[in-house]
């Protein structure tokens, strides 16, 4: 927020803004002080929200073409594809963008693992960008749906599948979600409704996320708390704007290549099958950026304990912020932390490996190793790191390091003064 | 004073509970409206000619959106679901009351643990195989390892002839 009060230059932006301050919004966005030494991995925030946008209108446009019916959807997939002018593209855009979507949200959430960003007092940023992300998971399912494809069927099937082990209710309300006894035209036209209403249910959590952010204001690589404005902050406009800009066209151009390039390189090959419900596909493969707790729901060998130890996967996130005992943000700081924390990574990516694989023999035995050690990671080492790790010497402010004291430029002359001395 | 502070809480308690049985009310039918509708209901059972069945041979049939597993055993497999003991079994059923006539398994093709279709005449018990996460299953269509909890399902059926069955 910044500190002096704005008025609009203008006697009509100011009779306007009186009545509804949009310009001073406007103002606090743009003014709005940033720590001057961001780095590229706090760009995908902005990245984050050209991908929601671009799912919003191409998904719009697609649904201006798609019918939801279980005897017409496949067909009139096809029909995107094939007849309608740059159907291809914008579908491609709204398939792909998905995968985009999800690519820069782990590189989001592993760069605030990174730089302790969940810290007090950014939990509620944190926990709303977890919701934020469990909706994605939501709408990145209901969507494969549509298509009605064999892995869209089968998909839909072994997801629903998973409320069955609840105790007691469980069938109840696979079929209630179902409309039926099993996945059936109810389903994809309920499972439609859901996936047009998610996104904008995420655009509107996005602008909390926001709001939430310019309370604290951003943390920063080297995570300590930073007085706003100062020498330590640059106004977000022009300078994160260009600094946006710049990583975003970078992204786009990987974006680009998957589209233009390999289109269906992260799809599957089955989902160009029409839904057959009495055949499923030798290996049902996820999308690869929910394989990682497919292969933790697999590698528990009882049902409900697999649905829980998947669930308890993601919503352990939440409790994050009080897990890591650590009063220091960054892992620049913690020698420790930052080697468990590439340790973690590693471990992230193997669970997607062997969840792209049969469950089954040295696949099975790794899932399970990793999994354990995914949870550990939360339970035990965190909160034990916290107390028993010697962090190294923290800057007083992000300008200390290079003038070497304290931003108050007379303070850093003093100090060379008694230097002189 | 007093007396007129209680009068008050009798009129706010009375207020919330009329409230939460008109907001459940209201929010009941938009529940309900997702459940199976009339028309899903009425498809509730399939007649199957089964005369063209050999033995060791199983056909499919869709009821209720869901594949029927129809099998007309061997005698080498019907000894061998009838062999098993029950202390081995992980949902104990005895073949007997899976099926009645021992020649025909009529069984849910839907796998007890995440719904997929098992494969036929596959894995470690020569019965079913589940693809998606591995369950195997006897010639009983018995859960013997994996994941699915239990056994697969027997629905309701009977033979109307000899030669037909009424699933559902």
């Amino acid at each position: 927020m910044s500190e002096h009060e704005y008025t609009p230059k203008s006697k009509v932006g100011k009779w306007f803004n009186d009545r509804l301050p949009l310009l001073t919004l406007a103002n606090h966005l743009t003014d709005y002080p940033t720590p001057k030494n961001l780095n590229y991995w706090w760009t995908f925030g902005g990245i984050l929200t050209f991908c929601l946008i671009t799912q919003i209108v191409t998904g719009l446009v697609l649904a201006m073409h798609y019918i939801a019916h279980a005897d017409m959807a496949f067909q009139s997939v096809e029909h995107i594809m094939r007849d309608v002018n740059y159907g291809w593209l914008i579908r491609y855009i709204h398939a792909n963008g998905a995968s985009m979507f999800f690519l820069a949200v782990y590189i989001h959430i592993f760069r605030s693992l990174f730089y302790g960003s969940y810290k007090s007092p950014r939990e509620v940023i944190w926990i709303i960008g977890i919701i934020i992300y469990l909706l994605m998971m939501a709408a990145a399912f209901l969507g494969y749906v549509l298509p009605w494809g064999q892995m869209s069927f089968w998909g839909a099937t072994v997801i629903t599948n998973l409320f069955s082990a609840i105790p007691l209710v469980g069938e109840g309300i696979v079929t209630w979600l179902w409309g039926g006894y099993s996945v059936d035209n109810p389903t994809l036209t309920r499972f439609f409704t859901l996936h047009y209403l998610i996104p904008f249910l995420i655009l509107g959590l996005v602008v909390l996320h926001i709001w939430a952010l310019h309370v604290p204001g951003n943390n920063n690589p080297i995570g300590i708390d930073i007085k706003k404005p100062s020498k330590d902050t640059v106004p977000f406009h022009p300078y994160i704007v260009i600094k946006d800009g710049f990583a975003l066209l970078m992204f786009m151009i990987v974006f680009a290549f998957f589209v233009f390039y390999t289109p269906n390189i992260l799809g599957h090959a089955d989902n160009y099958i029409e839904a057959n419900p009495l055949v499923t596909p030798a290996h049902i493969v996820p999308e690869w950026y929910l394989l990682p707790f497919y292969a933790i729901l697999r590698s528990v060998p009882d049902k409900l304990l697999g649905v829980i130890a998947m669930l308890s996967a993601i919503l352990i996130l939440a409790a994050l912020p009080w897990l890591d005992t650590s009063k220091i943000r960054s892992a620049v700081f913690r020698p420790l932390y930052k080697q468990f924390y590439w340790i973690l990574v590693a471990d992230v990516l193997i669970l997607g490996y062997v969840g792209a694989m049969p469950a089954e023999g040295l696949y099975l035995l790794i899932a399970r190793i990793a999994t354990a050690y995914y949870f550990l990671h939360f339970l035990v080492i965190l909160p034990v790191l916290g107390f028993k790790e010697r962090t190294t010497p923290v800057p007083l402010s992000i300008t200390e390091p290079i003038l070497g004291g304290s931003p108050n430029l007379a303070a850093v002359k003093k100090k060379d003064s008694f230097k002189d001395q | 004073m007093e007396k007129k502070t209680k009068r008050r809480d009798f009129l706010f308690t009375a207020t919330y509970a009329v409230g939460a049985v008109g907001a459940g009310a209201v929010i009941w039918p938009m529940i309900d409206q997702m459940n199976p509708d009339a028309s899903v209901k009425a498809l509730a059972s399939t007649e199957v000619d089964v005369s063209a069945v050999n033995p060791g041979k199983t056909i499919t049939v869709l009821w209720r959106g869901k594949p029927v597993f129809i099998r007309r055993r061997t005698q080498e497999e019907i000894a061998e679901a009838k062999s098993v003991k029950l202390e081995d079994l992980k949902h104990p059923e005895k073949d007997e009351d899976r099926a009645k006539n021992p020649e025909w398994l009529v069984m849910l093709g839907v796998c007890t643990h995440l719904g997929c279709v098992p494969l036929d005449q596959k894995g470690d018990y020569n019965g079913w195989f589940c693809p998606c996460h591995g369950s195997h299953y006897d010639t009983s269509g018995r859960i013997r390892k994996g994941p699915a909890p239990t056994n697969m399902e027997i629905p309701e059926y009977k033979f109307v002839d000899a030669n037909t069955i009424k699933i559902g």
